[in-house]
């Protein structure tokens, strides 16, 4: 087993090597990833449709398996140790819709504490920090059917930051959003300590927040390295159906 | 298993003719029914709600949730649709919904369709819309009376469904009353529960998004009295015939018994033809080894033919 | 990822005899033979042994693999619980018996006959509706309904559930998914919530089906209606029935009657 980073004191958060995976159909979608993320680092996802970047985020915590290694915070997911495991990983998927699912954002939001078994008190000061951290305290009574896309958007992020995770995976989080609530956004998250791992078309939020960027096609790990180096080779951006 | 048939589809095999065709007849009877209520009364615009709200109740029955251990609580959702688009849409709703399941997925059997869709889409609905329009003289329209109404109507649709197909299973023979009508009516009195449960998540939820979509309120005062009146005999009768079915097992047995003397009957007419067509057919052992053999036969038969058309076809194998 | 969906879907594309005939013979013949098998009284093997050739003849016919048929089959099995105590019940000649706590349990020989046919009626039955099901494109099925004067307005409601059931099982699985991405376990903790706060959720995520579902059908109207929708199922006008499936059906006929006979013979 071969450790890639060896110089820092800190242990890894993500830690993935030669990870393999096929649909039950028989395509395969990762074909052998491999990287590892310190804690606090903020990574772009980046590669055409159909490149494994949904196929791994929906492994970060564990809804997907594969074939390799996977440690989140040191430990392997296994099947024994998952929920406790995927308490660490907070994953927004595309559409808030798919989140938001109670009648009231309170409710929305205190999903996840509530099914850890947190007690009423400790729910609520749970619900009000998320909503907090994503300045939307005011709609906490609200049913977040009503409100707008990037409203929607900031709530489905408080619905998994009120599970207080250590990492952040965000899925095309600027999809679909106006100008201003794609800037609202993105000084959202700059604002947000948690490692940061976004998968995203929109290349102008990653080099405008993302230090670091993970370049996937077909299943593998094409670049990974400084953002500003890999987004300005240009024969690597057109080969790989960025631009 | 995403589409693990639910104690309520009732598979092929279980039902005995009699009883299928039945309720086929009641069931097809119904449908034209609400057919015809629906070709006045629908908006052109309405048709295409039908099925697409027939597409999130079949995929809403796929949500589950944990109860214990790793059994899970799933959706049937008569009682939402009745609630979402009142009874003679849901009917249409409901028979869509089951009949898929059946013809396509095996979920439920074809012969044994005709039961489902009665006790399902048309129990289901009837007693829904009973419930809740009864209830609603006595409760207010708000939220809480819309919340009570819906875990009403959603467990009773259950329950009396569930009595439904215990007597229909009895009445087959199939499944002695006295132990099916009980069996039947306990699991689902609680997996009613849970679509008690789940219809209220569901209410609220639209209440706090669309409450204009519930057809439940005062903008919508036209009842159905037919449908009410409907629903509330299925019930009572259920009620009735249950426990007396319970207690009485024999009077069931004496009826399925008929079943069998028909059979039986119909069996004593070739026993003159027989020996004449088929010597030797009475001895029940040499039948079933003839039978098999002769399976065995075709059935290697027919795999030569495929083989060598497969080769024909593709060469290089 | 609507692959996942997709694999609900139980047509299999092939080229087979089964594949090519037609969908209104294949729905009769379907139904005829389950007709047929209900209609057998119980411990008549013979009949069964050849309505199971049948069913394998078929299997083989439309290249779908025993496996798949199979596997498919087995669904239906559980429901055989229901009829297990008709083991105890009938009245026959004893078999077993064992003592039971208070009494003893006799199981006769006419009840594991019962119980044993209905289980081969039902397995045999649902054999028949995978072959239908997995060889006929749900158009040509409607269309085959529709010829058999099933109510336009449910043939309708059927092709739009149809089409839109993928997009919505897909959005149901991506509730589940995101539900199950919250819920997590913190150590030292219970957790789960209450039973009834699990099902009001699961309420909730139907509530969000639904309400996307209303949502749906304004814009699947106005697209329609643009398309010149006028509320019929169409496809090309069938063609009468050739010659070969008018002469399998009639034989067919035959034969599950002969088989109905031979069963009413050697059952009961």
């Amino acid at each position: 087993m071969v450790k890639l980073n060896n110089s820092t004191s800190a242990t890894p958060v993500i830690q993935i090597q030669d990870l393999r995976f096929s649909y039950p159909d028989g395509q395969p979608a990762l074909q052998g990833i491999t990287f590892s993320a310190m804690p606090g680092e903020k990574i772009a996802l980046v590669g055409p449709n159909g490149a494994g970047k949904s196929t791994l985020i929906l492994h970060l915590n564990g809804i997907l398996s594969g074939e390799g290694l996977l440690e989140i915070c040191g430990r392997q997911l296994d099947h024994k140790n998952l929920s406790q495991v995927r308490a660490r990983v907070g994953l927004v998927f595309q559409s808030p819709d798919d989140q938001l699912f109670s009648p009231t954002v309170f409710e929305d939001v205190a999903y996840g504490p509530i099914y850890q078994g947190l007690s009423p008190a400790e729910v609520q000061s749970r619900v009000e920090a998320a909503l907090a951290a994503v300045h939307m305290e005011p709609y906490i009574h609200r049913n977040s059917h009503h409100l707008s896309i990037g409203e929607k958007k900031r709530i489905a992020i408080a619905t998994v930051l009120s599970m207080e995770p250590e990492i952040l995976v965000l899925d095309e989080p600027s999809a679909g959003l106006d100008p201003r609530a794609r800037r609202q956004l993105i000084e959202l998250l700059q604002e947000l300590p948690q490692t940061m791992i976004i998968a995203t078309h929109d290349l102008a939020l990653v080099r405008d927040i993302l230090p670091r960027t993970l370049l996937l096609d077909q299943g593998r790990v094409v670049a990974d390295g400084p953002t500003d180096v890999i987004l300005s080779n240009s024969a690597l951006v057109a080969e790989h159906g960025l631009a | 298993m995403l589409l693990s048939p639910t104690p309520m589809h009732i598979p092929d095999g279980f039902l005995s003719v009699l009883v299928s065709i039945v309720l086929w007849i009641a069931a097809i009877g119904v449908i034209t029914l609400a057919v015809r209520k629906l070709n006045q009364s629908l908006a052109e615009k309405d048709i295409p709600l039908m099925g697409v709200v027939a597409a999130a109740i079949f995929a809403g029955q796929m949500l589950n949730f944990t109860v214990v251990g790793g059994t899970s609580g799933h959706l049937l959702g008569a009682a939402l649709a009745t609630m979402l688009l009142g009874p003679w849409a849901a009917v249409i709703v409901m028979t869509t919904v089951v009949a898929t399941q059946a013809l396509i997925f095996q979920d439920g059997g074809l012969l044994a369709l005709g039961g489902n869709i009665f006790n399902m889409a048309v129990i289901g609905v009837f007693v829904s819309y009973s419930v809740s329009q009864i209830l609603r003289r006595f409760l207010g329209e708000d939220l809480k009376g819309i919340l009570i109404r819906g875990f009403a109507a959603a467990w009773s649709s259950i329950f009396v469904a569930s009595l439904a197909a215990a007597l229909e299973l009895a009445l087959s023979g199939t499944s002695p009353a006295n132990i099916a009508v009980p069996a039947m009516a306990g699991i689902h009195a609680l997996i009613g529960l849970g679509e008690g449960a789940i219809t209220l998540g569901a209410l609220s939820f639209i209440y706090a998004t669309r409450r204009d979509l519930l057809k439940i309120g005062p903008t919508h005062p036209t009842t159905s009295k037919g449908v009410i009146l409907g629903g509330l005999g299925i019930a009572a009768l259920l009620a009735i015939l249950s426990p007396l079915a319970s207690a009485y097992p024999d009077g069931l047995e004496w009826v399925a018994e008929q079943n069998g003397f028909l059979e039986a009957a119909q069996d004593s007419a070739y026993t003159i033809i027989p020996d004449y067509i088929f010597p030797g057919i009475s001895n029940e052992a040499v039948a079933t080894i003839a039978a098999g053999i002769a399976g065995v036969l075709i059935v290697a038969a027919i795999s030569l033919v495929v083989a060598r058309s497969q080769r024909q076809a593709d060469p290089k194998v | 990822m609507s692959s996942a969906a997709r694999l609900l879907d139980p047509y299999r594309a092939h080229s087979s005899l089964l594949h090519r005939l037609d969908a209104r013979v294949k729905l009769a013949l379907a139904v005829g033979f389950i007709f047929t098998t209900a209609l057998i009284p119980p411990g008549g093997w013979p009949a069964f042994i050849l309505l199971l050739t049948i069913t394998t003849s078929g299997v083989l016919l439309s290249r779908l693999g025993l496996g798949y048929v199979l596997k498919r089959s087995l669904l239906a099995l559980p429901f055989i619980l229901s009829a297990v105590p008709l083991l105890f019940t009938s009245t026959g000649e004893a078999w077993i018996s064992f003592p039971v706590p208070g009494t003893t349990a006799v199981i006769s020989q006419a009840g594991v006959v019962r119980v044993t046919s209905i289980a081969l009626k039902s397995w045999l039955s649902v054999q028949a509706a995978v072959l239908l099901a997995a060889t006929t494109p749900i158009q040509d099925l409607l269309i085959a309904l529709r010829s058999y004067h099933l109510p336009r307005l449910l043939a309708v409601t059927i092709a739009l559930m149809w089409r839109y059931l993928f997009v919505m099982t897909d959005e149901a699985l991506r509730l589940l998914r995101a539900r199950t991405a919250r819920s997590t376990r913190v150590p030292g903790q219970r957790a789960g919530g209450r039973l009834v706060w699990r099902a009001r959720i699961t309420g909730g995520m139907a509530g969000s089906l639904l309400l996307r579902s209303f949502e749906r059908s304004e814009a699947i109207y106005h697209a329609m209606v643009s398309r010149g929708y006028d509320g019929e199922i169409r496809a090309l006008p069938s063609a009468p029935l050739s010659a070969t499936a008018i002469f399998a059906t009639i034989a067919s006929a035959f034969v599950l009657g002969g088989i109905l006979m031979l069963g009413l013979l050697t059952g009961g």
